[in-house]
């Protein structure tokens, strides 16, 4: 599809927003046993849901790209007019989002936990629930990146907008490690965070695609 | 092609037009003139779609008006939509593909605007005029019978003002219609449309 291609070019385009994302996300993993202190031992029970709080802010980092640049040079206008539902238009730029910066972040978070002191039998875990929950986030960040549209500072304001959109994944994603953790079985929480996934698959592309409109008006 | 029915536009407080009607005929081009802010670009985003108006009605003829935005509109802002960061070949095949165009009207485009030494260059090394050709590309690459142009020809120098003036007759000679804000006079015989005068 033409505005895939576009959107996963444009993603990679000018200094690499995944690599700067991942970078961003190895940094805060590493400030956070600086910042508690020399016993890294105190952070085992932790690591999981440090390495979920990471994945979180990460990936607020490129929001203010997916829409805001279109908006400001004229681009939003031409797709707007294009053969392709807004609703559609939205829900393709999350998802090349999700497979451009979501998916290296994915990588990125088990080696991360392992390296904050998660059992290393867990990083396959980490992997699958940070792949589900990265579609979350570029779901939700889209919806968050739309509302900010056309306001000064937008990208604070996504940030500001879409956290607390992300308390869900967070919890459903660092409790599914804990529950693995203790030796139960992760499904449940892998459900919730799944079911979190469809619910913004579908309030999304419309809530945005409203919030576009209204900011093209 | 397009019948506009007592529209009434305002931005915020302030009513830009009231009651305004025009229509637009194929083979037709339609020049708009007025004052800076006198509402004429808010009257081609009203057509294009974009703002709501607060009163009137705007017809494509017998198509609906989703599916004349989703087939049968060219839009040509006065920004071009070019992001400067990639080369013009993906942009304009971006532009025109989104629009519908093949690669034969690509080609075509191409060849009748002289682009293809831009062809590789990045969109930021082009000055404003070399944009507004490669942004005009997609018109020429894809049949789409209404052309809805807010200042087409501010960047560009006489020589192209003259090629693409005969680019819209050659499209108005086809069955197709423009509408376009100017300040000059448009280099086609057109209907001129003074926006704000009846306020």
């Amino acid at each position: 599809m033409i505005l895939w291609r576009r959107e996963i070019a444009l993603a990679w385009a000018g200094g690499g927003g995944p690599l700067l994302a991942c970078g961003f996300f190895l940094c805060l993993t590493v400030l956070v046993p600086l910042a508690a202190g020399g016993d890294p031992a105190g952070l085992k029970p932790v690591a999981g849901g440090i390495a979920w709080l990471a994945l979180a802010l990460s990936s607020i980092l490129s929001l203010e790209r997916l829409f805001e640049r279109d908006l400001e040079d004229g681009a939003l206008d031409l797709i707007t007019l294009g053969p392709v539902p807004l609703e559609l238009v939205v829900l393709t730029k999350a998802k090349a989002q999700w497979l451009a910066v979501g998916a290296p972040l994915a990588l990125t978070a088990p080696v991360a936990a392992v390296t904050l002191g998660l059992p290393p039998a867990l990083a396959p875990l980490v992997g699958l629930s940070a792949l589900i929950g990265a579609l979350g986030f570029a779901l939700t960040g889209a919806l968050g990146a739309a509302l900010a549209l056309g306001a000064k500072r937008g990208g604070l304001l996504i940030a500001v907008v879409v956290l607390p959109l992300f308390i869900p994944p967070v919890v459903f994603g660092a409790g599914a490690l804990e529950r693995a953790a203790n030796g139960l079985s992760p499904a449940p929480a892998l459900a919730f965070l799944a079911a979190y996934v469809l619910f913004a698959a579908v309030v999304t592309p419309f809530a945005a695609a409203a919030a576009i409109r209204n900011a093209q008006g | 092609m397009i019948t506009v029915s007592s529209l009434t536009v305002s931005r915020g407080e302030r009513i830009l037009f009231r009651d305004l009607s025009l229509s637009l005929a194929s083979g037709e081009a339609l020049a708009l003139t007025g004052a800076n802010g006198a509402g004429k670009s808010s009257l081609l985003r009203t057509l294009a779609g974009f703002i709501r108006p607060d009163a009137g009605l705007v017809a494509f003829g017998d198509v609906e008006p989703a599916e004349a935005r989703a087939n049968h509109i060219h839009w040509l802002g006065h920004l071009d939509g070019l992001k400067t960061g990639r080369r013009a070949r993906d942009e304009l095949g971006f532009q025109a593909q989104w629009s519908g165009a093949t690669a034969d009207g690509i080609a075509a485009a191409v060849a009748v605007l002289a682009l293809e030494p831009l062809l590789d260059l990045e969109v930021r090394k082009l000055s404003a005029g070399q944009r507004r050709r490669l942004a005009f590309a997609r018109l020429i690459a894809s049949p789409r019978p209404i052309w809805l142009l807010d200042e087409p020809f501010a960047p560009l120098d006489a020589r192209w003002r003259a090629a693409i003036g005969l680019l819209m007759q050659a499209h108005l000679d086809k069955g197709g219609g423009l509408i376009a804000a100017v300040h000059d006079p448009l280099p086609l015989p057109a209907r001129a449309l003074d926006i704000g005068v009846g306020r």
